[in-house]
């Protein structure tokens, strides 16, 4: 692989690492490792580990996604490797 | 008009529908046949995609399973969505940028091997067909219930519905029929959640009923909830989770992996125009999914809550929970408890003699819980309720009226087809495309292949109606099975040929085969030998969920991780790829260049 490719690679692997660490926080991390901490507090009538588990993490995926489309959509043009 | 015309009217206008999309969007190529011509709009496919992923399963079982589960529960949600995360990052569009038909023909030309294509036939058709067979059930058991035909007779028009569109449409059919199941399904599970949510909160959208104070009071509905269930002997709503945290880590794990590792979900990204709108597609996929998904667990909670309220008065009116007066009295029982006693899936046993319906957890630890409920002269709770009544009964439990119970028929319909006709897709391109063409007749040309396609998908329809009629006594182990040998098998397999320039057939095809075997040993242990009853040997390996508490359905991520460790270590002693696969690797990781998907070999 060339010089381009290398670094357009490591670009994508950097913002994929960023992508699925939220991605871990949001469902493992604050929807079943630290829900029963979360609980504590509270988001109106939801305890905030139990709406992360039903309702928060599915949220924030749907904005990952759309995040990480128009990143990449970024990253293809500045390495010029755009359809 | 009465509930039976109504019913037959919402479904039949709903069947002809499709039908009418299935004479207009005909397949005259194989590419149109596979993939829909190319040239499905993201956000399009993006609703076919939520259609052909939610099936009778998550349309109807659901929200029961949250309700009985509570808190733990949040494993179907997180897991089912959070596979859509993987499936955009790290397989989607590079899979699309590679350009072919099938999954098994990207793991056989990644891997140089017919071997490895074929190990990988084996895994979608395993993992397919055992999906199936629950959609056709799930067909036949919405017929029965709400058509009042026998569930027999309801498989046969399944099967005849989905016929007319899938063998004359191939992909360009199922992808339009798709969409407007996706519109019926959708309505027929919101609207009577806006209903109760508006009844109980006064806020018409559920996501924030859930959260919000019960009408007139300033408590909130999940405080109200917790308190209802835990003074009837059961844990604590929001908080009680599904085994211990660990097996709810790795369960949830499993089915996010499993998720991206589903052969007919991926397939749907094929029919994209470009590796960019393969991205984006996902992400509206599942915007379409989260509209289902974040109203289950408030229908979960919500119908929890009033068929509390319905059989115990206390529950709304406040007062003594354990009173005599408060219990319901059978004969004064609502209509559609009566209506759902015929089908058996609710069941009463009056077990103290006194003609009123006591419901409670009878197998309570607290045993100051279990000396009131002794003191007040229960003797075991009288209610058996099937999860599946949860979506199905809901509109008649909140006393909605009769073209929303209507909805609910069609939709459920409109859930187990469009799943159905997916997977048939998924079998019927494996068969045609990647052993027909790709092994055994590799000059077949364009129209016969075509023709090849809709014969395996004709076949592939009568199997499933076959295993519909007769299921085999195994069904309700097999989704488990589907998602333990996509996260076991495909996912990491797919990742590698992606992510791994190195890796090589040798290790791919090890490590498929491990993380297989490994998950179907664990399965078989505890579900018996390909789900024979008695030949379970679940003793041998020390005691049920004896991994570490890890509970058989849970086990697709260990498998996972022992298929990545295998073809790691097998990698390293085998010799490198070929330097053009490396190429060709490198070749995906980049959008620029993507063409039409086509089947050349």
């Amino acid at each position: 692989m060339d010089q381009t490719g290398q670094a357009y690679w490591s670009a994508v692997l950097g913002l994929l690492g960023k992508i699925l660490a939220i991605w871990f926080v949001v469902s493992f991390g604050a929807g079943i490792l630290f829900a029963d901490a979360l609980n504590g507090i509270k988001l109106g009538g939801y305890p905030l580990g139990f709406w992360f588990a039903h309702q928060g993490s599915i949220y924030i995926f749907i904005a990952l996604i759309f995040y990480y489309a128009k990143a990449m959509d970024k990253i293809d043009r500045k390495f010029d490797v755009h359809e | 008009m009465d509930l039976q015309t109504m019913t037959y009217l919402v479904v039949g206008a709903s069947f002809a529908l499709y039908i009418g999309i299935a004479i207009w969007a005909r397949a005259g190529s194989t590419s149109e046949f596979y993939v829909a011509g190319g040239g499905v709009h993201p956000i399009t496919n993006g609703m076919a995609t939520a259609a052909d992923w939610m099936s009778a399963a998550s349309f109807i079982s659901m929200a029961g399973l949250i309700a009985n589960m509570g808190y733990g529960g949040g494993l179907f949600l997180m897991g089912w969505t959070g596979g859509y995360v993987l499936l955009a990052c790290l397989l989607a569009p590079y899979l699309r940028k590679f350009g072919k038909f099938t999954v098994p023909q990207f793991i056989g030309d990644r891997f140089y091997s017919k071997t490895a294509s074929t190990v990988a036939v084996i895994c979608l058709l395993t993992a397919s067909i055992t999906y199936i067979i629950g959609q056709m059930t799930g067909v036949g058991v919405a017929f029965s219930r709400f058509l009042g035909v026998s569930s027999e007779m309801g498989i046969y028009i399944g099967m005849a519905i989905v016929f007319a569109y899938a063998v004359f449409g191939g992909m360009k059919g199922i992808t339009y029929t798709q969409v407007a199941q996706y519109v019926v399904l959708i309505l027929a599970y919101t609207v009577p959640a806006i209903f109760i949510s508006l009844n109980l909160t006064g806020n018409p959208i559920p996501q924030l009923g859930l959260g919000a104070d019960m009408a007139g009071t300033d408590v909130s509905l999940l405080t109200k909830l917790d308190q209802v269930v835990t003074d009837l002997g059961f844990g604590k709503y929001t908080t009680t989770t599904a085994g211990s945290t660990l097996n709810m880590f790795v369960y949830t794990l499993s089915l996010m992996i499993g998720t991206a590792g589903l052969p007919h979900v991926i397939m749907r990204f094929f029919t994209v125009p470009t590796v960019s709108d393969a991205r984006i597609s996902a992400g509206w996929a599942l915007v379409f999914i989260a509209i289902l998904y974040t109203t289950a667990p408030a229908v979960a909670a919500m119908a929890k809550l009033n068929l509390h309220s319905t059989v115990n008065t206390a529950v709304m009116k406040g007062g003594d929970i354990m009173a005599p007066e408060a219990s319901l009295q059978y004969e004064e029982r609502p209509d559609w408890m009566k209506r759902w006693e015929k089908t058996g899936l609710l069941k009463f046993a009056d077990k103290n003699g006194d003609g009123r319906i006591q419901y409670y957890n009878d197998k309570s630890k607290n045993a100051d819980f279990n000396a009131k409920a002794e003191a007040a002269g229960w003797k075991g709770s009288e209610l058996t309720v099937n999860a599946d009544i949860i979506v199905l009964a809901n509109p008649e439990i909140a006393l909605l009226p009769n073209w929303v119970i209507a909805l609910v028929a069609a939709g459920g319909l409109a859930a187990a087809l469009s799943t159905a006709a997916g997977l048939l897709m998924a079998i019927s391109a494996a068969v045609s495309h990647d052993l027909v063409k790709g092994i055994f007749k590799p000059d077949i040309s364009d129209s016969g292949e075509l023709m090849a396609g809709k014969i395996s998908m004709a076949i592939a329809i009568v199997i499933a109606g076959y295993l519909g009629l007769n299921p085999p006594g195994f069904a309700a182990g097999t989704v488990a099975l589907a998602f333990g040998i996509a996260a076991s098998s495909l996912f990491p397999a797919i990742m590698m040929g992606i992510f791994s320039k190195k890796m090589n057939k040798e290790g791919a095809i090890a490590g498929m085969i491990a993380g297989l075997a490994i998950t179907l040993f664990y399965v078989f242990a505890h579900k018996g030998i390909f789900f024979i009853k008695g030949t379970d040997f679940v003793g041998a390996i020390g005691g049920a969920n004896s991994f570490f508490g890890i509970t058989p359905e849970a086990f697709g991520a260990v498998g996972a991780l022992v298929n990545f460790i295998v073809a790691f270590v097998v990698d390293k002693m085998t010799k490198e790829p070929p330097e053009h696969i490396q190429h060709m690797v490198e070749n995906v990781r980049i959008p620029r260049g993507a063409k039409a998907v086509d089947g050349a070999h």
